[in-house]
């Protein structure tokens, strides 16, 4: 797929997107930090933040003890005395330290306070496997989050939904995990539009119109849903595919309005099934239209197995695959 | 630092005037009271649960007259009963978070003794301990990112913090960023059942300042005013963007943990009772009548006033009704919320 700048848009990677709106809300607004593990000379791991340190100095890009429990914690402290730390956890998978921090701490100020204190926090970390990323480099998280109240939770797959979602959870008011699928980094090319601009948390995407079957789905199995569908095109058949863009909130009326005219539904996702973000959605979609179903729902996702493995093959059998995705399709389609 | 001994009666005021003896000690009385308060409420079957800090009254009532009103920030842990009033709560306040009641400035949603009151300077804080050490720090960041000398924030904690890791994270990052943060430790000996030695082989927890490149020391903590003094200079190294201090005040803990807690499972009545011989409330009250700060009728008065103070409260937090069942819906995000969206 060939992308071009136009007059009012730059291509950009995923990478390349969240630098930019970083970027951008640090120059915005004096309230804004950075904090992590290596986001200052090093610019993090993905050079995200790459020369930051240098025009925004340390105080403002601060490499942190390698704590990833008070990495979080420190920013939910600046965010109750009123400033906007954006905190990075460097990879998804050593989030676990902090787990209380986000969910006893982070989701509860708010509410534990009865609105007196508030927590506009956004914690940006990637996840996510395919990258011989092993047991600690690999995984998804979004399962173990999206049970929480008082937390938000985005998994943008494009680099225009990048900024648009990026700058929105800046601007929240509440904490936001924000989860950058580490494959997507680099793979991932788009038009992004210049200049300021949000997009609401909890809208979902249509980013393929179809009749015959609703694929939901988000990270890197929404471009491989993306790439399968186009392949049934090929053969005349019509998938609809819904980039979810938000876990929680999540938005219903996109996946209800598209159950309801294709009557079928498969959900894609990397992390493991059992208590995954399809289980939820599964559960919704058959509680509010199960008599639009033609067909049972069906969950393509990761297997229950701790974390994909080192070795190549224990990698590349824990991910799908377009061809997966596509022969899932047809089974659908089929039914 | 000359020090004032409450067993021989000699005083050293480290420049506290007479009314601010007297309103430590005021402080000292009312803590008791309320203390008791919570707990006979829970007794009488009007409220499910009491915390009370008894033992701690001396090194609350001290540490408090070192907090500047309106400029510093407190981040206390639930057994903080007498820093919260010093800081400004009022008995009222905390009958309400005694009560449960709509009016608490949590809504009645936290146990008991966790107060919050952003217009105090009081951080809301969870019953997860150390878990509110990374937030001082943060907020102790936060002051010192906008430039603002003249302030520091307290962090306080028990002993048996002290062996969480974000005990350790939080102390290691104020360090490291030399952040105007105090961090006062109130060892009473005991983390609920399990005693210091059996949290620590080193049981003095200042000595480990150093090992994180910051001073340390120890206190008193049953003596008001070594731990004002203590205290003070920690808050005034602070406020003066010269970095954090750890100051231990040593007290002891003479109540059970809570009032679901029976700690003769694991502690003798006469281990306690031997340690209330140095209970620093009538320890207190003798030297301050030595030295004719208040007069034996002067204290008898405040007794009955902080009584009927407590009363008073009492009356007046139980008449007013609890949350709307409602409520439960409110504050979990700015707005209306649901988890889908239409």
């Amino acid at each position: 797929m060939a992308v071009v700048s136009s007059a009012n848009s730059t291509v950009m990677n995923n990478v390349e997107a969240v630098r930019a709106t970083l970027y951008e809300a640090m120059k915005n607004d004096e309230r804004t930090v950075i904090l992590g593990e290596d986001v200052g000379a090093r610019g993090n791991v993905f050079l995200i933040t790459k020369d930051f340190v240098a025009e925004f100095g340390e105080r403002r890009v601060i490499d942190t003890p390698i704590a990833e429990a008070s990495i979080v914690g420190i920013a939910v402290g600046m965010a109750m005395e009123g400033l906007r730390p954006i905190a990075e956890i460097q990879f998804a998978d050593f989030i676990y330290p902090s787990f209380n921090q986000i969910v006893g701490e982070a989701a509860k100020i708010r509410y534990r306070s009865n609105g007196e204190y508030t927590c506009p926090l956004v914690i940006r970390t990637p996840y996510g496997g395919g990258v011989r990323g092993a047991l600690s480099h690999s995984v998804s998280i979004e399962a173990l989050f999206y049970h929480v109240p008082g937390l938000k939770i985005v998994a943008p797959s494009f680099p225009d939904d990048v900024k648009g979602l990026l700058n929105a959870a800046i601007d929240d008011p509440d904490p936001v995990l924000f989860l950058e699928h580490k494959k997507t980094y680099r793979l991932i090319k788009g038009e992004v539009p210049d200049g300021h601009y949000t997009i609401p948390l909890g809208k979902a995407n249509v980013r393929k119109a179809g009749t015959r079957l609703t694929v939901v789905s988000y990270g890197l199995y929404l471009h491989w849903a993306l790439e399968a569908a186009e392949r049934l095109q090929e053969e005349d058949v019509s998938v609809e595919v819904i980039d979810l863009r938000s876990i929680r909130p999540m938005d219903k009326t996109a996946i209800l309005n598209s159950v309801e005219k294709t009557r079928k539904l498969l959900i894609v996702h990397e992390d493991n099934k059992f208590g995954g973000i399809g289980a939820e959605i599964s559960a919704m979609v058959a509680e509010e239209a199960l008599f639009s179903l033609d067909a049972p729902i069906r969950r393509l996702c990761g297997p229950d197995v701790p974390s994909m493995g080192y070795a190549l093959p224990l990698e590349e059998e824990f991910m799908s695959s377009p061809a997966e995705m596509a022969d899932a399709m047809r089974a659908m389609v089929k039914f | 630092m000359a020090t004032t001994d409450l067993r021989t009666g000699s005083l050293e005021r480290h420049g506290l005037s007479d009314e601010q003896l007297r309103d430590m000690f005021r402080n000292m009385l009312l803590q008791r009271q309320l203390d008791n308060r919570g707990f006979q409420l829970n007794r009488q079957g009007k409220v499910p649960f009491a915390l009370g800090s008894e033992g701690h009254e001396a090194l609350q009532a001290g540490a408090a007259m070192a907090f500047n009103r309106g400029r510093d920030i407190l981040a206390p842990y639930y057994r903080d009963l007498g820093l919260c009033l010093g800081i400004g709560l009022s008995p009222f306040e905390i009958l309400l978070s005694i009560f449960a009641r709509a009016e608490d400035h949590n809504g009645g949603r936290q146990f008991p003794n966790h107060y919050s009151s952003k217009a105090a300077g009081l951080m809301s804080f969870s019953s997860i301990l150390a878990a509110h050490l990374p937030h001082a720090v943060g907020a102790a960041f936060a002051i010192a990112y906008r430039g603002e000398t003249g302030r520091a924030v307290l962090a306080t904690c028990g002993d048996g913090t002290t062996s969480e890791g974000e005990w350790h994270e939080s102390m290691n990052f104020a360090a490291v960023h030399k952040l105007p943060f105090v961090m006062l430790v109130e060892n009473n000996e005991w983390a609920i059942s399990t005693p210091l030695e059996k949290q620590m082989a080193q049981p003095e927890i200042w000595k480990r300042a150093a090992g994180y490149g910051m001073p340390g020391r120890r206190f008193n903590g049953f003596n008001p005013i070594e731990t004002y003094a203590a205290v003070m200079e920690a808050m005034d190294r602070a406020r003066a963007g010269e970095g954090p201090t750890l100051v231990e005040g040593t007290c002891y803990r003479y109540l059970a943990h809570s009032t679901d807690d029976n700690d003769l499972t694991y502690r003798t009545r006469e281990a306690v009772q031997e340690r209330r011989k140095d209970d620093p409330v009538p320890a207190f009250e003798a030297v301050l009548i030595e030295h004719g700060i208040v007069s034996p009728e002067d204290v008898a008065a405040m007794r009955k006033d902080i009584l009927r103070e407590t009363n008073e409260a009492t009356d007046a937090a139980e008449a007013l009704p609890y949350p709307e069942p409602t409520d439960l819906y409110k504050h979990v995000y700015e707005g209306a919320w649901e988890p889908w969206q239409s």
